[in-house]
């Protein structure tokens, strides 16, 4: 189970159970959809910009464990920090979940409790899609993301 | 036969020394493979039939006058023959290799579908059809004009039969449905449905994917035009698949894919077809294939295809009642004739969690919306957790799906 309990931390539990600024998002400016074909899940981001800051960002859907807790703590992060940050925070998630991380973990905060999907590569995809779905969004690409 | 004295004499201890995969272990546990609907595993007799053809006959088919082209040429055709007695067709004749299910269907809409559907027409499936069973309908229907119609299915499962009947008229051209139903199990049943679609003109194809590993299969007694099935759903080689056809309406048909093998003379003023069933298989085929799959029909006969479908049917009620009993657990497909599938969702978790916990615990199921999205938009479920059976699966193996059931109760009840 030690494997298990690692990917499945009570961090992410939680989450999944009680997700964090979950719905919708009345004045935002920026929304984007995000779909993982592999096990059907649905994401949307909404995000309220001021300047270069993120205000405020939401998001709804359905989907695994993984997805919906790295959404919901994605959300909690992001909130006040600025886009360039935002893209920087991807990229070192990104090495975390895929095992390429190096760095002292503690920088990463909460984010750090899914260093545990390194070890089941066929997860990165539920834990990215949210952070690929806000980088749209952001971006303001306005198209519908795929992990495929 | 009956049920009991079938489940008695098969010993299915015996049939798991037939293959070597399961031998393995998969995070330190016993490999319990329950993604039968998926790929099945292949027995010795299958991977020895495929390893003395490449190391003792190889060569190409219909071609030379050396020893081995004649050798890999009488081979293919005896496999022909064995699958054409495994459908029950009436000639070999009938019997075309494919890649699989998908590229037989693909087939009959390409070849049978441009030739005999026109702006107008109906083609009618049914709602629990995987998409290799909608697809190519749909794309014949954009490029001739047609309208595909999709039968509905009630919320155990099951086909609504009157519903189908009153989507048929004259102009339906084909009806496509599965045979068996790889997302919830259901057993179509096909003799009925070919009299609704003949009664109508129409001819009936069915997706036989998911039945030939489990039951047995006689195209004439079912009254099916066409019969599409995969190699690697029953035990034997991927890549290889067949397709039945009707031998007046093969003749008729206009070829697939154009190439070697499926010509009589070619010059540039115009080419003429060889004869079914070379007419429609174009290229040097899976030679290996075809009789890896020969073998597996042989084997799939060897342990008796009636037995077969009394012990799966009996593991079948043996897991459905213990998945039940656990709290949370809501089956997902109870029609009243189904086979081999337990196809289930579970309240506080998502497949994908489950998928990946069973996993933990050697237990392989598949995850996901099984190739049938209509099925899972019906239920209105994004995705199920499924576990598929077959030959050499174990009471104490659903069992251990049950034990790994509780490790995901713990994590997330």
């Amino acid at each position: 189970m030690s494997e298990l309990r690692d990917l499945y931390q009570e961090v992410i539990l939680d989450h999944n159970k009680h997700p964090r600024n979950y719905g919708a998002l009345e004045d935002a400016d920026r929304h984007a959809e995000g779909h993982n074909p592999l096990c059907g899940d649905e994401i949307t981001v909404h995000v309220k910009l001021e300047g270069d800051k993120i205000a405020d960002i939401r998001f709804e859907g359905s989907g695994c464990a993984i997805s919906k807790a790295s959404a919901s703590v994605m959300t909690e992060t992001l909130k006040g920090k600025t886009v360039e940050e935002a893209g920087a925070l991807f990229e070192r998630f990104h090495e975390l979940v895929t095992g390429k991380a190096d760095e002292d973990l503690e920088t990463l905060g909460k984010l750090a409790v899914f260093g545990g999907v390194s070890e089941f590569p066929v997860r990165v995809k539920c834990a990215t899609l949210s952070w690929h779905t806000t980088r749209a969004a952001l971006n303001e690409s306005g198209t519908k993301i795929s992990t495929e | 036969m009956s049920t009991t004295s079938a489940a008695t004499r098969y010993d299915v201890e015996r049939v798991r020394r037939d293959f070597p995969i399961l031998d393995r272990q998969v995070n330190g546990k016993p490999l319990v493979y329950l993604d039968n609907a998926a790929s099945t595993q292949k027995p010795t007799a299958v991977i020895e039939a495929v390893r003395d053809y490449y190391a003792t006959h190889n060569a190409n088919i219909h071609r030379g006058v050396h020893r081995l082209s004649q050798e890999a040429t009488a081979a293919f055709e005896a496999a022909r023959a064995t699958m054409a007695r495994f459908v029950g067709a009436e000639q070999s004749e009938e019997i075309i290799f494919t890649r699989g299910t998908t590229e037989s269907i693909n087939l009959v809409a390409f070849s049978y579908g441009r030739a005999n559907v026109k702006a107008g027409d109906e083609i009618v499936v049914t709602e629990m059809e995987h998409h290799s069973n909608i697809i190519p309908w749909q794309l014949l229907c954009e490029q001739v004009g047609a309208v595909l119609k999709p039968a509905p299915i009630d919320d155990t499962g099951d086909l609504i039969l009157d519903e189908l009947e009153s989507l048929l008229t004259e102009r339906t051209k084909i009806v496509a449905v599965g045979h068996v139903s790889n997302a919830l199990g259901t057993i179509n049943p096909i003799a009925r449905i070919a009299e609704m679609a003949h009664a109508v003109g129409a001819v009936l194809v069915v997706d036989g994917a998911q039945a030939t590993p489990h039951a047995t299969v006689d195209v004439r007694a079912l009254g099916a035009d066409f019969y599409a099935c995969s190699g690697h759903k029953m035990y034997g080689p991927t890549g290889i698949g067949v397709l039945y056809g009707r031998r007046e309406l093969l003749d008729a048909m206009p070829p697939y894919q154009g190439g070697g093998e499926m010509i009589r003379t070619v010059s540039f003023e115009g080419s003429t077809w060889a004869e079914v069933p070379h007419k429609f298989e174009a290229g040097t085929p899976n030679i290996a294939g075809a009789i890896g799959l020969a073998a597996a029909a042989d084997y799939l006969e060897s342990l008796g295809r009636e037995a077969i479908a009394a012990h799966e049917l009996d593991l079948m009620a043996y897991g459905t009642a213990h998945l039940e009993a656990i709290p949370g657990v809501h089956m997902i497909g109870t029609a009243r004739e189904k086979t081999a599938v337990l196809s289930f969702v579970f309240e506080s978790a998502h497949p994908h969690d489950i998928g990946t916990i069973l996993d933990n615990e050697g237990v392989a199921v598949r995850t996901g919306h099984h190739c049938a999205q209509p099925v899972m938009k019906h239920f209105g479920v994004p995705a199920t957790a499924r576990a598929s059976l077959g030959v050499y699966n174990t009471h104490e193996e659903i069992d251990a799906l049950v034990a790994a059931m509780g490790k995901v109760r713990e994590l997330f009840a």
